[in-house]
């Protein structure tokens, strides 16, 4: 369960504070299908990125599965985003040196888990992303679908307890981006979190609660 | 992440950027090949030198006439008296010392050789029948100086003059002139080559009595003795030095050195021409480390968007920063293995262009060349690896 109390989060540009975040009040329940939608500059990148603690808050409190984890070290922050938090990305960043196999296996090793059971659990994913035939290849020999799927399969492998998607389908043609949501709907059918963050209406509306931003403030939040 | 799978990850990078790898490897190798080449030809410099000045023979000490040593007035001299030579008759006393097993006396000169027509300037050693075995020298043809024959006209050629006067091979029982005097050869040197420059390939010897005689003089160059043992060469030294002084009425107008003094000296002369060139050489690794730096800051700025990746995975800062280490390490390790054997093969190219050269790099070059070059790669990526884990995750996923 994510919930946010209050959180604020400021930029400096020059000698001009843009309140990136004010005053943001969210609970999100374990197992929930949210799109985060506003215009550009809204604050709903740098909401997910807070609540992906990728970036800290200003002010406010922040929860994490019934634990406070507004002031944890970067350290620790480090194993929470590792334990449960998974992100696809608009532009994948995928590793371009490493094949869709060793992209996939990066967060098992960060975890420190034994060879044997990184190659068994890899395997696994390849399977069910249908990525078997694309183990060996690099991101530059794989189409946006399939770089994609390797992403969420990485974004996955340690069954994190949230999805948090930015722009998921941004870079991809519309067949192929349904076939992403898709895939990242069912992952929600087996109980993970979802958030998505997006400006594309269509995507938004397929969520079961969809929150508008405006001005670093939540200004609709409908089930 | 565990030590295994950060060597592994980093050096699936190096091998990536191939050419970048590829230049930095080299620049670390030509700094380490650069030490190994320079102190083994130092080092081979100095073994040469030390060789040859040893082949002169063993346990050697010399007597010069004249002091070596600026010291007080010569007090005799207002008595009218002049600093005494070296002569034979010093010489034969210095044989009788118990710590003496060979004494060869030696005066050296220019000397016209004529025979059959031929005719050429030589060096003219004077000595005795000991100078072959104290100066390790050998014969080819014939024998040397007979003991006790000082008085009679023999000489021993040189293997080059031998082969230029006696063409068809046989200058054994041959006569030849010396000056205005003839000699009859008794012997050849075996051919020697240079050695300490000086070839005794083109000299002649004739008893010492005889070259007294042709230069027109009672005084010695040199005496050359050899001590029983290595343990007498200092006794010997002073016996000798006590023995002329008293000779000489107390006036202390030689100078005796030993061998190993001389050697000692060489040795220490050349050991820190080594050093000096292994620390010149040493400056390009310095430099080899410099580019590492460059190079690395260069990766943190290209992989910026990754090391975000590697953050949003849940890489803490201390995996990120030994990545980056891991990656200089390879580097640094590949360029000093590959310098090490670079500098080896260019030191046994050196040994077969010149096989009298014993251009073998000392281990402690080796060893110090391919640490300075660990050292400083790695030393080098502390602060790109800092810097890398310091990155803002967010900013550096989009690359900024």
């Amino acid at each position: 369960m994510i919930r946010l109390t209050a959180i604020t989060r400021v930029f400096r540009m020059g000698d001009q504070e843009v309140r990136a975040l004010n005053g943001i009040n969210l609970e999100i329940a374990s197992g929930e299908y949210v799109s985060i939608m506003g215009p550009s500059g809204s604050g709903k990148s740098t909401l997910l990125n807070v609540i992906g603690l990728l970036d800290q808050p200003d002010g406010g409190r922040y929860e994490l599965d019934g634990s406070d984890v507004t002031d944890l070290s970067e350290t620790e922050r480090a194993r929470v985003r590792r334990e449960k938090i998974g992100f696809v990305f608009q532009s994948f960043h995928l590793v371009p040196r490493l094949t869709a196999a060793e992209n996939i296996e990066l967060p098992l090793m960060l975890e420190g888990i034994a060879p044997t059971e990184r190659k068994s659990r890899v395997d696994a994913a390849l399977d069910a992303f249908d990525l078997k035939d694309r183990a060996r290849h690099r991101p530059a020999e794989l189409s946006g679908g399939q770089r994609q799927r390797v992403a969420i399969a990485r974004a996955t492998i340690l069954r994190p307890t949230a999805l948090l998607a930015d722009e998921p389908t941004g870079n991809l043609d519309h067949r192929i981006g349904a076939e992403v949501m898709e895939l990242l709907e069912g992952l929600h059918h087996a109980g993970t979190t979802l958030i998505v963050v997006t400006h594309d209406r269509e995507l938004g509306a397929r969520a079961h609660r969809h929150i508008a931003m405006r001005d670093g403030e939540i200004v609709a939040d409908e089930k | 992440m565990n030590l295994r799978d950060t060597l592994t990850l980093s050096f699936q990078t190096v091998v990536s950027y191939r050419t970048r790898s590829l230049l930095i490897v080299l620049a670390m190798a030509l700094g380490v090949a650069a030490v190994v080449v320079l102190t083994a030809l130092g080092d081979g410099a100095r073994r040469y030198v030390v060789g040859q000045f040893s082949s002169l023979g063993t346990n050697l000490v010399f007597v010069l006439p004249g002091r070596a040593e600026t010291s007080g007035g010569f007090p005799g001299a207002a008595l009218g008296q002049t600093p005494r030579d070296l002569t034979l008759e010093d010489a034969r006393f210095i044989a009788h010392l118990p710590q003496v097993k060979r004494m060869a006396p030696l005066n050296v000169g220019v000397a016209e050789l004529t025979s059959g027509g031929r005719l050429r300037e030589v060096t003219v050693l004077g000595s005795t029948s000991e100078l072959l075995p104290i100066r390790h020298m050998r014969l080819s043809q014939g024998s040397f100086l007979a003991h006790g024959s000082e008085r009679s006209a023999q000489i021993v050629l040189g293997s080059t003059l031998a082969h230029e006067f006696f063409p068809d091979g046989e200058p054994v029982g041959q006569r030849i002139r010396l000056g205005d005097s003839r000699f009859l050869v008794s012997g050849v040197l075996a051919p020697q080559g240079e050695s300490m420059g000086f070839n005794s390939d083109e000299i002649v010897i004739i008893p010492i009595d005889y070259a007294q005689e042709l230069f027109n003089t009672q005084s010695l160059f040199r005496i050359l003795i050899e001590a029983r043992s290595r343990t007498d060469i200092e006794p010997a030294k002073a016996a000798i030095s006590h023995v002329l002084k008293q000779r000489h009425d107390g006036e202390e107008d030689v100078t005796v050195i030993t061998q190993d003094a001389i050697l000692a000296t060489f040795d220490r002369i050349l050991r820190a021409l080594t050093l000096g060139v292994a620390g010149i050489a040493a400056i390009s690794l310095a430099v080899a480390g410099i580019l590492v730096m460059n190079v690395m800051l260069v990766a943190v700025a290209q992989r910026t968007s990754e090391i975000g990746l590697l953050k949003a995975l849940g890489a803490p800062a201390a995996d990120i920063r030994r990545l980056f280490f891991a990656e200089a390490l390879w580097l640094s390790l590949a360029g000093g293995a590959i310098g090490y054997a670079l500098g080896n093969a260019g030191a046994w190219m050196i040994r077969l262009a010149y096989p009298q050269l014993p251009a073998w790099p000392p281990d402690w070059a080796s060893v110090a060349g391919v640490a300075t070059a660990l050292l400083t790669g790695v030393v080098a990526s502390l602060l790109p690896a800092a810097r890398a884990a310091r990155l803002d995750p967010v900013l550096a996923l989009s690359g900024k």
